[in-house]
């Protein structure tokens, strides 16, 4: 049976960590309206582009002349995970929610007898993959330091994926992140990147297009920048996530909290009354005694 | 005067959207102006400012750098890598554009991407020079 003073002292120390989830789950809430409004903002870009690209690439007979990053280099022997999770914990299964999709994935490529490459966005997934996957992750970038994530990410990232992809160190790239549906959803997403996936647009106009400079020459520059544009998409949509996966967590954690203290409490008074009833006894006892 | 739909987004918001009469793009092999009825186009386009009008004589100017203009049946898009307004622009903001032109400029060996940082920073700088810093 614990003393009173120690029962005092565990209802504080709850109280403290209520104090704090509390407080992290408001911050959280403060950050979700902000990254939820920049994924939002993000998406236009995103679906004008899937669109452009779609019509064009529509048009593009498959060929030796076509772009790599479109047709791909012919073979599926080695295999890119591009991780993207976050750079801090606590926040319920987001990270490794994310970090089991891509580890499954990789188990399943492995098993194929395929090679598999790992780039790690964000410290966690690192920390979670590289107890089984130490060989097979080539790089971590970290991005504990930039305090909003700006589009320059998403390009620096896809800059390193492509000079990957032009050295011919992989012939699949694909993206894991977390899709933002709402403050209790988020859904782990793989998506392949290279080659470029293309969703046939069905108001494919049958009216001429003039392009400038020629056709092939867009569909160069405008693969790369379809990839910086999917990898920056899939960073604000993590950040998104991130923040809705952590408001939740810290929501119930603060409710654990609030029952743990309304428990600890009952047990302190029951006791505290104990031991009144009990001296009160004792007293009385003495005095009949006499 | 007949106007068409012009929408203007970079990554990170979109920037206009509505009906103008006539938009005129900084494309790779010149500036060409859009107007209502303009036949299907696709093109890239070079650092430069975009001009929007929506009521005859008054323009409204935006830095663009990099990214595509499409122009089909239901009126233009531009698909801007980075877009500033002029309302926005400063000096600081414009000294930062020409050192990462200049640095993509030293950066690369091909003659082609030479040619378009040399041209961008040519842009940058007249920009400068216009907006008086």
């Amino acid at each position: 049976m614990p003393s009173l003073k120690d029962l005092r002292n565990r209802i504080a120390s709850v109280k403290a960590t209520q104090k704090i989830t509390k407080a992290m789950q408001m911050v959280a809430a403060a950050k979700l309206r902000r990254a939820q409004t920049a994924a939002e903002a993000a998406r236009p870009y995103a679906e004008r582009m899937a669109a452009v690209l779609g019509n064009i690439a529509s048009g593009v007979i498959v060929g030796p002349e076509t772009p790599r990053l479109l047709a791909g280099t012919g073979s599926d022997r080695v295999h890119l995970l591009v991780v993207c999770t976050a750079e801090r914990g606590l926040c319920g299964a987001f990270n490794s929610s994310i970090a089991r999709l891509a580890r499954d994935h990789a188990n399943r490529l492995m098993a194929e007898g395929k090679t598999v490459k790992i780039i790690c966005v964000g410290k966690k997934g690192y920390d979670i993959l590289r107890r089984q996957f130490v060989q097979q992750i080539i790089e971590l970038i970290d991005l504990r330091s930039v305090r909003q994530l700006g589009f320059e990410q998403g390009d620096m990232i896809a800059q390193k994926v492509l000079a990957r992809f032009e050295a011919g160190e992989f012939d699949v790239a694909t993206l894991f992140y977390s899709r933002f549906r709402s403050v209790i959803a988020q859904i782990p997403t793989a998506q392949q990147i290279i080659p470029a996936q293309i969703e046939a647009t069905g108001t494919s106009s049958d009216a001429v297009y003039d392009y400038e400079p020629d056709e092939g020459e867009i569909l160069t520059t405008l693969l790369p920048r379809n990839l910086t544009v999917q990898i920056f998409r899939a960073l604000l949509e993590n950040a998104a996530s991130e923040q809705g996966a952590r408001m939740s967590a810290m929501d119930s954690a603060t409710r654990n909290a609030g029952e743990m203290i309304k428990k600890q409490t009952m047990t302190y008074n029951r006791s505290r009354q104990a031991m009144i009833t009990k001296e009160l006894i004792e007293i009385i006892s003495g005095a009949e005694a006499l | 005067m007949a106007t068409f739909n012009f929408e203007l987004v970079s990554p990170e918001r979109v920037l206009f959207s509505g009906d103008v009469d006539a938009v005129v793009l900084p494309a790779t092999e010149g500036d060409m102006t859009v107007l209502a009825g303009h036949s299907p186009v696709m093109t890239a386009l070079k650092t430069g400012f975009l001009v929007i009008t929506s009521t005859p004589g008054n323009g409204r100017r935006i830095l663009v750098r990099g990214g595509f203009a499409d122009v089909n049946q239901n009126g233009l898009t531009v698909l801007a890598e980075r877009a500033l307004p002029e309302e926005e622009l400063t000096q600081e903001i414009l000294d930062h554009e020409i050192l990462t032109a200049e640095m993509h400029y030293d950066a690369s060996n091909e003659p082609a991407t030479k040619q378009a940082a040399e041209s961008a920073i040519a842009q940058l700088r007249e920009a400068k020079a216009a907006l008086n810093f």
